[in-house]
């Protein structure tokens, strides 16, 4: 039985959110776990939650990416267990490396609360595999540090090893400049590393994972946590 | 040189080509605004002034130096840093 981790940093606001997803709706055995208490690599995924770590001082992320924690989820990372981070969570699995690049505030100078659409661009990580290349989902933001940004040169080379999960798009699935809610480079909401289990996204999943707290009842972010259960458990899950 | 306390400072800078939008909008909407339309640009940045005990101005620089590059105090993904000894 694969067990999760939803690691709590000091400021993390998500945890006890992604936590429900996890436990009582898609029903994955999971533990939330103070960052200092993970000691050793003894869960099968990791979820690092969004919210303000470390009030994020310095940048978003930054000092959470220095607790020994990521160590722990680096050695998960490198054997191939799927980790999983949303908003503050993306920003600190940047920060310490695990996923390329940087976020930086948002082009518009404002903390920006939104719902969004998001195209599937790869189904290859254990966060996707149950979605459809080119799937729209209707997933909210709410951050102030969500521009992801990379080198341009840098993009091409993300493109082909298939890294870019999610990008920003409009009704008709564009990813115009309209339909991007922060600036970020190419309209990248969401990245994976080379190997495929590290995934980071801004939006936040757990936010449009039950019916009552969607816009018109929807559930789109449940199939990243489905798509989870599945790399666990495998497709009878 | 006899140790002692050196004030070194470290100017955090996103890179010439990531967009830089507050300096973006001081420039755009305060100086130009103003009527300075000799400045032709601005960029803002993070400033860490640090003290550091050590033999001398240069050893404080390199201290400071090593520690941001070990402990990410910027993010060379994004920018880029000044290390600067100002006493």
């Amino acid at each position: 039985m694969g067990k999760v981790a939803v690691i709590q940093y000091p400021g993390s606001n998500c945890d006890l959110d992604a936590l429900e997803i996890l436990r009582d709706v898609v029903k994955a055995k999971t533990d939330l776990v103070w960052h200092k208490d993970l000691t050793h690599d003894d869960y099968d995924a990791y979820v690092l939650p969004g919210g303000f770590s470390y009030g994020d001082y310095l940048r978003a992320g930054a000092i959470a990416a220095s607790s020994p924690s990521l160590r722990i989820v680096e050695e998960a990372a490198e054997s191939g267990k799927p980790v999983l981070g949303i908003c503050n969570g993306f920003q600190i699995l940047v920060e310490a490396g695990l996923l390329p690049g940087a976020v930086l505030r948002n082009s518009s100078l404002r903390f920006v609360c939104t719902w969004t659409r998001l195209r599937v661009e790869t189904t290859r990580t254990p966060f996707t595999k149950r979605a459809n290349a080119g799937q729209v989902l209707e997933i909210p933001i709410a951050h102030n540090e969500g521009r992801y940004y990379l080198d341009k040169e840098q993009i091409p080379e993300l493109e082909r090893n298939q890294q870019i999960v999610f990008r920003y798009v409009n009704e008709k699935k564009e990813a115009t400049e309209e339909a991007n809610p922060n600036g970020s480079i190419d309209n990248i909401a969401g990245i994976c590393n080379q190997k495929g289990n590290v995934m980071g996204l801004m939006p936040h999943p757990e936010r449009a994972s039950i019916p009552v707290l969607s816009l018109d009842n929807q559930t789109d972010g449940r199939v990243i946590f489905d798509s989870m259960m599945r790399t666990l458990h495998g497709p009878e899950a | 040189m006899t140790p002692g306390s050196h004030v070194v400072e470290v100017i955090v800078e996103n890179k010439p080509l990531a967009r830089d939008p507050e300096g973006e909008t001081i420039h755009q909407n305060l100086i130009l605004k103003g009527g300075y339309n000799q400045v032709t640009g601005v960029r803002t940045g993070k400033l860490l002034r640090m003290n550091i005990e050590a033999k001398s101005p240069e050893d404080a620089r390199a201290i400071v130096r090593k520690l941001s590059d070990d402990l990410r105090i910027y993010n060379p993904a994004a920018h880029t840093i000044q290390v600067r000894i100002v006493g």
